[in-house]
């Protein structure tokens, strides 16, 4: 295997682990179950997912439109804020990594091996405050507490309902795209299990590293609904810097747009379809100085886009599952790392990559307090952008399954037990014999808010 | 030949007490059939916090929420097309899932499928006997409702006067009449008389109609009397337009105008 791909690999594992790293679990809202006096359970299939009256709750600017959302009506006591966080213990093992043949002695020469590591483990604790400022002004901040200090996760305001009509509310600040699934609320936490993929992936030696979707965005949105909430369209305008602040990337800006309508099924309940595209530019050189580059000058912006379809089937009260399909596609000065002032420095043959992938992810929810979660996800490069790469590198498989129950679930605060397993197949990339490198996940823990 | 006739009797009267115990776990919206058994389930999810596992509005957030959740055991509704005192039909208590209660910590619960709102209806009444005992009272009608006019309104501000409206309402319609203070529901729980102020939502369904049916039925379990007999139906339309006027102050300014002229 050659030097150069080794050293994409290299890359590709560690985009996988730097997105492990910022993603984290989503979150349910304590905060408005105390100001309605609702469970958890009313707006939540099993938190943090929602149910359609936790997506209608959301869509309509955290208001239920009984006459008490504006925060005049409640106790001068009450701040809506609540905590989370999920004290764990989990086992992360990897079947071929690069090691040194003897510990400690490079000279000994690398070969591959299983690595395994456990204990327990807590990975920061969230902070929310969210609700309305006054009638059709809603409001959301989230600091993150985490081992690198405290960070703004999330932080928007949105003005609800504008012109009276459900079809337009406008939102700006620091948030979570409207997803086909959101990322936020994923009810899998483990390091492998606890991402989509399809998401945040970005082919070998691709330099856009994309985090478009699954992470939060700076930016504006425009979203509407029906007033049952079947029907649904969100557009977004947002920096193309994955959410990070103080413009420190490039001066470039991403769209997204989702489409999705529900229907009556009988017998089956309600389903939803949609559509959805992610369509931005990323720089491929900076400005410099003393041939040091220039934060926030970024040049040469080359485009990529991601879109595909989903649906959310219902079959009965109990049991749902959801299908994803998403196809990119990336320039070919970013699929190979080159930039664009110099396009003599691109391989024979280059092209822009592309590649497909979805997940379906499947749910059994008894009763209110116990809910099984199975997700089977895979991405497949449909073209490298070097024909030297070979033509399935980068291609993954994961599986996931667990269950959360929830001993606790009241209008105060939330409790669940959850275990999950895990294991992630990047096919073809271990670092040596270039066989299938496996990461595996076990992880079982409490995960509460307050 | 005695004891099998005895025998058929006894069948009979099985299937019979059978049958009313089945029709009574079952709700009836037009084509909609609910059944209390998938009900209970959604009831679970949805409800029990703040009505209760019994249904008898005790729930574990009913002591934060004003006005109190409803008790279910007593098979009073506020929401009813039916006369006071009589059981509301299906129809009624899934409009009030649907509609939610304005200004109350009841919301709308829209979002569940129709289904699943008719199977609650089911289970809410597994929770009086009444439900199996009685049936429901003749919806009253709501006959056609003239224009809104001056006169109209004006009549209906003087019947909001004559009919004491206003000793609980108060004479602005803002709910601090002179009685405000001192009203409870049937079930000792302080109750605030609505503020007609507030907006164009009511409890009980927003539009003209539903208001003019508040005044027939009354607000069971609640100070809020059935005018049926105290008014004629032209008197209650006269009441319902006067009572558009109260959260819209330019026409209320005009219309006190021209009432002192």
């Amino acid at each position: 295997m050659g030097i150069v791909a080794s050293r994409r690999i290299k890359t590709l594992l560690f985009a996988v682990g730097i997105f492990v790293a910022i993603v984290r679990p989503g979150y349910g809202i304590p905060a408005f179950a105390r100001k309605y006096g609702l469970p958890c359970s009313a707006c939540h299939e099993a938190w943090p997912m929602l149910n359609n009256f936790g997506q209608t709750f959301k869509d309509n600017g955290y208001q239920l439109g009984n006459g008490r959302d504006a925060p005049i009506y409640q106790e001068p006591s009450y701040w809506p804020i609540m905590f989370r966080t999920t004290p764990n213990w989990h086992r992360e093992s990897n079947n071929r990594q690069a090691v040194d043949l003897a510990p400690a002695n490079p000279a000994s020469g690398l070969v591959e091996a299983g690595v395994a590591k456990s204990g327990f483990d807590v990975d920061g604790v969230d902070a929310i405050t969210a609700g309305t400022l006054y009638n059709n002004i809603s409001f959301f901040i989230q600091p993150f507490i985490g081992n690198n200090g405290i960070t703004v996760n999330q932080a928007w305001v949105r003005l609800d309902n504008l012109l009276g009509s459900p079809w337009l509310n406008f939102k700006m600040g620091k948030f979570e795209l409207d997803q086909p699934l959101s990322q936020e609320r994923l009810l899998t936490i483990s390091n492998t299990g606890g991402i989509y993929y399809n998401y945040f992936f970005t082919p070998p030696g691709d330099r856009s590293a994309f985090q478009g979707m699954g992470n939060v965005q700076l930016g504006t949105e425009l979203l509407g609904h029906s007033g049952n909430d079947e029907t649904r369209y969100s557009v977004a305008v947002v920096s193309s810097n994955s959410g990070g602040t103080d413009l420190p990337t490039n001066q470039t800006y991403d769209f997204y747009l989702n489409f999705n309508q529900a229907f009556i099924l009988p017998w089956f309940g309600r389903q939803q379809i949609g559509a959805y595209g992610y369509f931005g530019q990323v720089p491929t050189f900076f400005r410099t100085s003393g041939g040091a580059p220039i934060p926030g000058t970024g040049m040469g912006n080359r485009s990529f886009y991601r879109a595909g379809a989903y649906a959310h089937w219902y079959v009965g009260s109990q049991f749902d599952f959801d299908t994803f399909y998403m196809h990119g596609q990336d320039n070919v000065f970013l699929g190979n790392g080159v930039p664009a002032n110099q396009p003599s420095k691109l391989p024979p043959g280059a092209v822009g990559p592309s590649w497909n992938g979805g997940y379906i992810e499947a749910h059994y929810n008894p009763n209110t307090r116990l809910i099984f979660v199975g997700r089977y996800e895979l991405v497949r490069m449909e073209r490298q952008a070097n024909p030297s790469i070979r033509p399935g590198l980068g291609n993954l498989d994961t599986w996931t399954v667990g269950y959360r129950w929830y001993p606790i679930m009241s209008p105060r605060a939330g409790l669940a037990w959850l275990q999950e397993y895990s294991r992630i197949s990047n096919i073809g990339a271990a670092p040596l014999s270039g066989k299938d490198d496996m990461r595996d996940s076990l992880l079982m823990g409490f995960d509460f808010d307050f | 030949m005695r004891m099998i006739s005895r025998f058929i009797r006894l069948i009979v009267l099985v299937c019979a007490w059978w049958s009313a115990a089945a029709l009574a776990q079952q709700s009836h919206i037009g084509k909609l059939v609910g059944n209390a058994k998938p009900g209970k389930a959604l009831y679970i999810r949805y409800c029990i916090f703040c009505h209760g596992p019994q249904g008898d509005g005790r729930g574990e957030s009913a002591p934060y929420l004003d006005p109190k959740p409803r008790d279910f055991t007593k098979a009073v509704f506020k929401c009813r097309s039916t006369p006071s005192g009589t059981l509301p039909l299906d129809s009624d208590l899934y409009n009030t899932i649907s509609r939610g209660v304005h200004a109350s910590g009841m919301p709308s619960w829209k979002p569940l499928l129709p289904q699943e709102r008719a199977n609650l209806v089911a289970y809410v009444k597994t929770f009086s006997p009444a439900f199996q005992e009685e049936q429901p009272g003749t919806p009253v009608a709501t006959p056609a409702e003239p224009p809104s006019s001056a006169e109209s309104i004006k009549r209906g501000a003087a019947l909001f006067q004559s009919m004491n409206c206003w000793s609980c309402h108060g004479k602005d319609g803002r709910g601090h009449g002179p009685s405000a203070a001192s009203l409870t529901d049937d079930r000792g729980y302080p109750i605030v008389p609505f503020d007609f102020t507030s907006g164009r939502q009511f409890k009980c369904g927003d539009s003209d109609q539903d208001m003019f049916r508040v005044l027939v039925t009354g607000l069971d379990g609640t100070p809020m009397p059935s005018f049926a007999s105290a008014m004629t139906a032209d008197q209650r339309w006269d009441v319902v337009h006067y009572i558009r006027t109260l959260n819209n102050p330019k026409q209320h300014e005009v219309q006190n105008a021209a009432n002192a002229q």
